[in-house]
């Protein structure tokens, strides 16, 4: 028992940060807000270049064969953020379910020619529609892999979710991907990614609250503002070890069968929604009237965390499966 | 990374189970009773003739050397298994670590075998009636006088104080200093002549905590712990503790919260509201858990835990209220009945934890001031 990252993690996380730093700043999330098609300059390139879109993916086929723990850290960053890009999706994902199936679209993927999204529970809206090339969806009960469809945009108060709804295309069976480890994949990956947008909803606020003052000090220095932040600090301290516990459980299914696989991700999500959905009201009330505007930057992880935190089912309905797990029914 | 139990570990958690499951003493009376202070005592007699009273000690004074994982495992076989509480958690999670960072060698020698055992129980003597949450304001004078300190003041909200052997208070040893200077850290003998003990009813009309009156009531100098006048540096090494780690860890809650599932289990037909705060509080049991895996692994890498203790504070308090409030609203009209009620005493207890140990709004103040950063005025 030894609950801490390694250095190499902390190596590979930092590497990330650095380039979500570089060509992913609040003004790059914007410009790919302004068409329904338009990408974050150089970021799915850099991705693919650093080996991230492929790092789930085995060595044998050209990925860098890591594993969970280290991929949420990956996904926290993402959130930290607010990358408009389907990182999750594609790669922790999708990747894995195609590299499971052998399929012919793997190459592509990895190497970040294409983009692929998921829709693992049969919705008429899916994120990131608007920029897939491809889409592993759920046919029969089983995996499946969708492309050469037709896509409808759909407005979300969020636009870097670019939802969108599908018609036509090709889609072939995923044979041996495995279907309950891909939906519980994706909410992992969103849980991981609430934490990131929860820690930088606090550090904005605690930045912001700093610096604004009132009645001739600054607002942070009152309690009612401090313990609203506290609380937020509390939230995201109690959720992101569930999160790095999930990550664990997935990657050694050779201890943890898919029941409690799917236990300890359902308390992963539960948490960390309820953790980020705090942490966006806090930063918003603590802001005051300048984190209601469009203008100011709080805004792309106000929407981060409202649809995130309901993406891939909210708090409740992982609280029900958490419920069935203990012989709650 | 790795998050699973070693062979030894796996071993020395089923070593804990199985003994706990011979030595389950049965059902004892409160230990805030005169008899069931007594009962707790001899439960904490039976623990250390095996071993297990304070595994995470040196092997010297009774302890197992146990590492934090083993103490973590430790703890949550201790509280699953529902065994009598320990009376003497104030002394043991308090102040042990306290004479073990600052004690003399025969501080350490008289005093460590003795509290193992449960031949000497604690109390802790620290609050004043103007002295709360803001503890540099304590007033209780000790004045020098040969080898003697002679007292005079009052302490209250003194838990365990109406029985309790020993007190370990914190005095104003230079009249003349002012808030956190000049307090000293003192081990006081509670038959002292000139120390009076009342004691106060908590809610349920038990005498949990007391008050105590110093009235020219002599200390030997040889029970000053640390130095002279450095009182505040020794206690708060302590108040770290009883926020961190070693006063509620885990187990207790991850306990509670299977006995309020099992509640919840034995119910027909629970309310889908209830039933999600059910499971909102073992979900919080479990979060609370592997935290603190997380910082165990930090500790024994040589981090120390600072004001991120207040984390833990707020949040094992306010989970352990709202598990037992929880409770009680699943046994509704039932709720209020005394009798073999253990969630309603668990609820009144519990109700105490965001008080004690530095009120929550406190905390709070630290979290955001020392962990966030915020700017204090």
């Amino acid at each position: 028992m030894r609950f801490r990252f390694t250095d190499e993690h902390d190596m590979f996380r930092d590497t990330v940060r650095t380039l979500f730093a570089d060509r992913c700043a609040p003004e790059a999330v914007r410009a790919s807000w302004e068409t329904p098609g338009a990408r974050v300059s150089g970021l799915w390139e850099g991705l693919a270049g650093m080996g991230v879109l492929a790092a789930l993916a085995p060595e044998a086929v050209g990925g860098l064969g890591m594993d969970e723990v280290a991929f949420v850290r990956i996904l926290e960053e993402a959130g930290y953020a607010a990358v408009p890009e389907p990182l999750m999706e594609h790669a922790f994902v999708a990747i894995p379910a195609l590299a499971e199936a052998h399929s012919d679209a793997l190459a592509a993927a990895m190497e970040g020619s294409t983009t692929i999204t998921i829709d693992l529970d049969g919705s008429d809206i899916i994120a990131s529609a608007a920029i897939a090339d491809g889409i592993v969806t759920v046919v029969d009960g089983g995996l499946a892999f969708t492309t050469g469809h037709d896509t409808t945009s759909v407005t979300t108060i969020d636009p870097s979710r670019r939802l969108g709804s599908v018609t036509g295309g090709t889609t072939i069976g995923l044979d041996g991907a495995d279907v309950d480890l891909a939906h519980d994949r994706a909410v992992l990956g969103a849980a991981a990614q609430c934490i990131g947008v929860a820690r930088r909803l606090l550090d904005a606020t605690v930045a912001y609250v700093a610096d604004r003052h009132q009645f001739g000090k600054p607002v942070g220095s009152y309690q009612a503002v401090k313990h609203h932040l506290a609380d937020v600090r509390i939230a995201v301290e109690f959720a992101a070890p569930l999160v790095y516990r999930a990550a664990w459980s997935m990657a050694h299914p050779e201890t943890h069968e898919p029941l409690r696989r799917a236990r300890d991700v359902s308390m992963a999500k539960a948490q960390a929604s309820d953790a980020v959905d705090l942490a966006a009201r806090k930063a918003l009330q603590c802001h005051g009237a300048i984190g209601y505007t469009f203008e100011y930057d709080l805004q792309l992880w106000l929407k981060r965390a409202w649809a995130l935190s309901a993406a891939y089912g909210d708090a409740r309905h992982h609280r029900d499966r958490v419920a069935a797990a203990i012989g709650l029914v | 990374m790795d998050l699973e139990l070693s062979q030894r570990h796996v071993d020395f958690r089923d070593d804990v189970r199985t003994w706990l499951a011979e030595n389950h003493p049965g059902r004892i009376a409160s230990m805030d009773t005169p008899d069931g202070f007594e009962a707790h005592r001899e439960w904490e007699r039976v623990l250390f003739d095996a071993g297990w009273s304070v595994p995470a000690w040196p092997a010297a004074y009774g302890g197992r050397d146990c590492d934090l994982v083993e103490w973590l495992i430790y703890e949550e076989e201790y509280w699953l298994s529902g065994v009598p509480g320990r009376v003497s958690a104030n002394g043991v999670s308090l102040l042990a670590p306290t004479i073990f960072n600052f004690g003399s060698q025969e501080q350490q020698d008289y005093f460590l075998p003795k509290m193992a055992s449960g031949e000497h129980i604690w109390a802790q003597g620290w609050s004043e009636p103007e002295a709360g949450s803001d503890l540099a304001g304590i007033k209780t004078n000790a004045i020098r006088d040969g080898d003697d300190f002679v007292l005079n003041g009052q302490k209250t909200w003194c838990s365990r104080g109406a029985y309790a052997d020993w007190i370990f208070c914190i005095v104003r040893t230079d009249p003349d200093a002012e808030r956190h200077r000049g307090l000293t850290y003192l081990l006081v003998p509670a038959d002292s002549p000139g120390l009076e003990r009342r004691p106060i009813s908590r809610l349920d009309g038990e005498p949990s905590f007391a008050e105590l009156f110093f009235d020219d009531c002599r200390v030997s100098a040889d029970h000053v712990l640390g130095e002279q006048g450095q009182g505040w540096a020794v206690a708060m090494a302590a108040a770290g503790s009883e926020r961190g780690l070693s006063l509620r860890s885990p187990g207790r809650f991850m306990a509670a919260a299977e006995r309020l599932t099992e509640l919840a289990r034995s119910i027909d037909s629970v309310d889908l509201r209830l039933r999600d705060e059910v499971v909102d509080a073992w979900i919080r049991a479990q979060a609370y858990r592997w935290q603190t895996y997380q910082l165990a692994a930090g500790l024994m890498d040589g981090a120390e835990i600072g004001s991120e203790a207040s984390l833990g504070k707020v949040f094992w308090s306010e989970l352990d209220v709202e598990l037992h409030a929880t409770a009680l609203r699943l046994l509704g009209d039932r709720a209020e009945l005394v009798d073999d009620n253990d969630w309603l005493d668990g609820y009144l207890f519990a109700l105490s934890g965001p008080i004690y140990a530095g009120t929550n709004e406190i905390q709070r103040n630290i979290i955001a001031e020392r962990v966030l950063g915020l700017p204090r005025r």
